[in-house]
């Protein structure tokens, strides 16, 4: 019944003008959505999926870190004070998990719904039904997981790599509700991705070529293949656990003739790739961002190209450097340390361009840039404390410790959330039709940035000291970095309430901004007009390949 | 002001590094060759890093400052340089190719587990460790010992706070110690950072890994590989002897393993058991059931007031030597002697308000594991 009220799926360019009359019934249509709630239950429309997924993935934002307050709280002083092991374990998995799958993965489709349309000068997405269900699957994903926290047993408790047996044998009852959760988030993941293709490869204004995409498009259609390749992979691992905890197979459980080190070579073939698309589409960010506010083109658009290219096809070549100390023979070590640290190349490909792109700028300072440079100087960081963990005899003495967990948050905040506000700042005006308030965004950029920074950089050296990660309670050696990095945390944690209060602000009102909202912008989006209407490019708009 | 404070959080993540060289920042030297090299390969990497960080930042910072728009409005139009992209394209390849050569010797080092003097099994267990010396019938469980009142906070913390146990793990310097590793339960990663060994412990599975200690000593670690509620709570001590000590060490082992074999065909007494099992029980169980008996629901069942266990001791026997399947509960047949296995059945009948009065005798067990 809720299918007969949707409304007609945007018509693509090739069919709209084809006759008059239908055409404008359509438009009647539009003009008219569903009022209250079911607008945006049955909306099909790109813009408005796209606010509806940055908003769940803020709100998830607020939740995951939430948790993570909780932990750094308990871990404030040596010793148990606030939880018990079994919350404190709970937290950390689902801190993990919320922000992996609930916080960056929607924050970026939400990004692509908005500005892949309009970057390649489409009318909407290929599949907006399809794009209306991706979304709605992600709130009973992530309802369904946060109940388990209630559950008798509690939550996930195993990490968000929920290794087995740990996991399986040894799971609290809610691990089958966790399975249901994640296959529920996978498909919409791979739904998103598909329809993500069929746009950038089936509805690209006329004229426009393949490498006259924006890197923001290339990035996202490699990430979506990335994606489509390795969903299925998790969904096999997980339906395995599904066996082994409800059916009685054997898959990861030695006795029974399996292997718990299988579940971790599948669940990494997957977990690899996935890095890649939490970071991949902040490459095609920062491209857009840093040219824009350096007044120059992007050095080297097509080494871009392929080095994102290469990053994806390297990430199907490296998951078991996870694994450097699980025992697997020294051919296997070898070749895992010898691919991860080709990964180097093409990533430092990438940072060298950004530079090059300001040198002989014109560069000036507003947040996004500000966002987008902090993200080129803490990315790479991350990126150092990589090539270190790829050295695998070194590895033996930093795997599992404080020192991972530094360096992947440094690749995961200032890195792919960094690059998500930016891009925020950076279309906020496109969005409302106002510009952010400037200086607010400012303040947030800079608690963000002294905040971040003091919450991860010192977990470099209590990892390097000797500090497991994921422990309730640390010997006391430890507990001058913990302490800074608990305070670290909640001054980023309250530095995103002013995040809040900017989007806020800007959608009631501010700075009226221009169609061509940043001057140094050079992409189809900032040719229609701030705030962009509903519907854009019905006809489809003239594309002139730009130098590139 | 921006951007000179930009300026400065660069500078200041790269001066923060520094500092890794005092002590208690930076990994341990170690006491091993392996654990040496391991340490070197580690700052020279870190040395390189810190030099492109140095190059690629100072030359992204003199962007942002000599090209900022008040001084200089007209941007540059260019966007390709063949000859500089080659460059860091093959720069980079050339100085990862000199440090896979080192890393590469390294690994193969830390691989050779072959002509060993001395084999320790080394069993994770949730939440302790066994260890024994193959071949030599020694064994034994090493547990935590700091007490539950320092982690509360109700007394003071001392020095060695998480990171001491009831009974350390010797070993003899300068001989060539293979280790094999495995698990009861759930993974665990055995790690000792000033031996730089960290192997995971799979249940079902043998890893291999070796050490051989240059000088005496003490040296901690724990844990490394998440394994549920306690995982913090499972520390390592390494006690290397020289090499003479650690022979008597050993041999006095063996001759108490000796003596308590002797003990199985005796009769003890209700008292003498519940001494033995109080030892037992507060190493081995309480991290799981409490020190109290009052478990942890659903994981963990009390055993105080258990009628279950308590209505049928032949049930108790059967769930301590065999595990139960398919929960945490692990089968304890091969962890203890039939003493131990007698005296911990003995005190669980008997301690916390269960008075059954059961004497479990360790013949009895010995009978059932023949």
């Amino acid at each position: 019944m809720a299918l007969n009220q949707l409304p007609k799926p945007t018509p693509q360019h090739s069919t709209a003008t084809a006759a008059g009359g239908v055409a404008e019934e359509t438009h009647d249509h539009h003009d008219q959505p569903p009022r209250g709630a079911l607008r945006w239950l049955l909306t099909t429309n790109h813009k408005e999926i796209g606010s509806m997924y940055l908003i769940f993935s803020l709100t998830m934002f607020f939740i995951g870190g939430i948790f993570a307050l909780v932990v750094r709280a308990e871990l404030f002083q040596p010793g148990l004070q606030l939880v018990q092991p079994e919350f404190f374990n709970q937290m950390t998995t689902m801190h993990g998990l919320i922000m992996v799958f609930g916080a960056v993965m929607p924050a970026f489709v939400g990004l692509a719904n908005w500005m892949v349309p309009l970057q390649v000068g489409a009318p909407d997405m290929a599949l907006p039904r399809l794009n209306n269900f991706s979304f709605w699957l992600l709130p009973v994903a992530f309802t369904l997981l946060l109940s388990t926290l209630l559950m008798p047993g509690g939550g996930p408790n195993f990490g968000w790599t929920f290794y087995a047996p740990l996991s399986t044998t040894y799971g609290p009852p809610s691990t089958t509700f966790f399975i249901l959760s994640l296959h529920i988030a996978g498909i919409s993941s791979i739904l998103g991705a598909i329809n993500i293709i069929a746009t950038i490869l089936n509805m690209r204004a006329p004229g426009m070529r393949m490498m006259d995409m924006p890197l923001f498009v290339w990035t996202w259609l490699i990430t979506a293949f990335l994606l489509i390749a390795v969903m299925p992979v998790l969904a096999g691992v997980i339906t395995m656990m599904l066996m082994d905890i409800n059916f009685g197979t054997s898959f990861f459980t030695a006795a029974g003739g399996g292997d718990p080190v299988l579940f971790q070579h599948l669940f990494w073939f997957f977990g690899h790739p996935e890095v890649y698309i939490m970071i991949l589409p902040a490459f095609g960010i920062v491209s857009a961002i840093i040219p824009t506010f350096a007044r120059k083109p992007l050095f080297g658009y097509a080494s871009m190209v392929y080095a994102t290219a290469s990053i994806a096809i390297l990430s199907f070549l490296v998951w078991a450097h996870h694994m450097f100390v699980v025992g697997m023979p020294l051919v296997a070590e070898l070749f895992f340390m010898y691919t991860t640290m080709l990964i180097a190349i093409p990533t430092g490909v990438k940072v060298f361009n950004w530079i090059a792109t300001l040198f002989r700028g014109s560069i000036t300072f507003e947040t996004p840039m500000l966002f987008a440079l902090a993200f080129v100087v803490l990315f790479t960081i991350g990126g150092f404390s990589g090539l270190m963990l790829a050295i695998s005899p070194a590895d033996f003495q930093y795997h599992d410790t404080y020192f991972v967990v530094a360096h992947f948050h440094y690749v995961l905040v200032p890195g792919a959330v960094f690059s998500i506000m930016a891009a925020v700042y950076y279309w906020l005006p496109k969005w409302t039709g106002h510009y952010a308030d400037e200086r607010l965004g400012q303040w947030h950029f800079w608690t963000s940035v002294i905040g971040v920074n003091l919450t991860f950089f010192p977990m470099h050296f209590s990892g390097l000291a000797g500090m497991p990660r994921r422990i309730p309670d640390y010997s006391l050696q430890f507990a001058d970095f913990n302490m800074v990095s608990s305070l670290g945390a909640f001054m980023f944690g309250a530095s995103q309430l002013i995040f809040v209060w900017v989007i806020i602000k800007c959608v009631r009102g501010g700075v009226k901004a221009p169609a061509q909202a940043w001057e140094g912008a050079g992409d189809l989006e900032w040719t229609v007009p701030s705030p962009a209407p509903l519907h854009t490019f019905e006809t489809p708009p003239e594309f002139k390949p730009t130098s590139h | 002001m921006r951007r000179k404070l930009a300026l400065m959080t660069g500078a200041g993540s790269l001066c923060g590094v520094t500092p890794a060289l005092a002590n208690g920042w930076n990994m341990p030297v170690g006491v091993t060759d392996v654990s040496r090299d391991i340490h070197s390969l580690h700052m020279t990497i870190f040395w390189i890093c810190v030099v492109i960080g140095v190059v690629v930042f100072g030359v992204m910072f003199y962007s942002l400052l000599r090209f900022r728009r008040s001084r200089h409005t007209d941007s540059a139009n260019f966007h390709e340089n063949t000859t500089v992209e080659i460059l860091w394209t093959t720069v980079p390849l050339l100085i990862l190719v000199g440090m896979a050569l080192p890393a590469t010797a390294t690994l193969r080092q830390m691989y050779d587990t072959s002509e060993a003097d001395l084999d320790v099994m080394i069993t994770g267990q949730q939440w302790r460790w066994r260890y024994e010396y193959l071949g030599e019938d020694v064994g034994f469980t090493s547990s935590l010992s700091t007490p539950r009142a320092q982690i509360t906070g109700e007394e003071e913390r001392q020095e060695h706070y998480l990171l001491e146990v009831d009974e350390p793990l010797v070993l003899p310097v300068g001989r060539k110690v293979r280790f094999l590793m495995t698990a009861d339960d759930v993974i665990h990663s055995w790690w000792v950072p000033e031996l730089a060994v960290k192997q995971d412990t799979i249940p079902g599975f043998v890893n291999e890994n070796w050490v051989r200690i240059n000088e005496p000593g003490i040296y901690r670690g724990q844990c490394a590989e998440l394994c549920g509620k306690d995982h913090a709570f499972m520390p390592i001590v390494v006690h290397a002897m020289e090499s003479d000590e650690f022979d008597t060490w050993l041999a006095d082992r063996k001759e108490a393993a000796a003596q308590e074999a002797l003990g199985v065909d005796r009769e003890w007494a209700l008292d003498e058991l519940m001494e033995r099992g109080e030892q037992v029980y507060n190493s081995v169980c309480a991290s799981c059931h409490q020190v109290d008996g009052s478990g942890s629901e659903p994981a963990f069942p009390a055993l105080a007031g258990n009628e279950q266990l308590l209505s049928d001791v032949e049930f108790h026997i059967d769930v301590v030597l065999n595990g139960v399947p398919g929960t945490p509960m692990a089968a304890y047949r091969n962890n203890m002697n039939p003493v131990e296995l007698a005296s911990v059945i003995t005190y669980e009948r008997n301690a916390w308000g269960n008075e059954t009065g059961d004497a479990v005798q360790p013949s009895e067990i010995q009978s059932r594991l023949e």
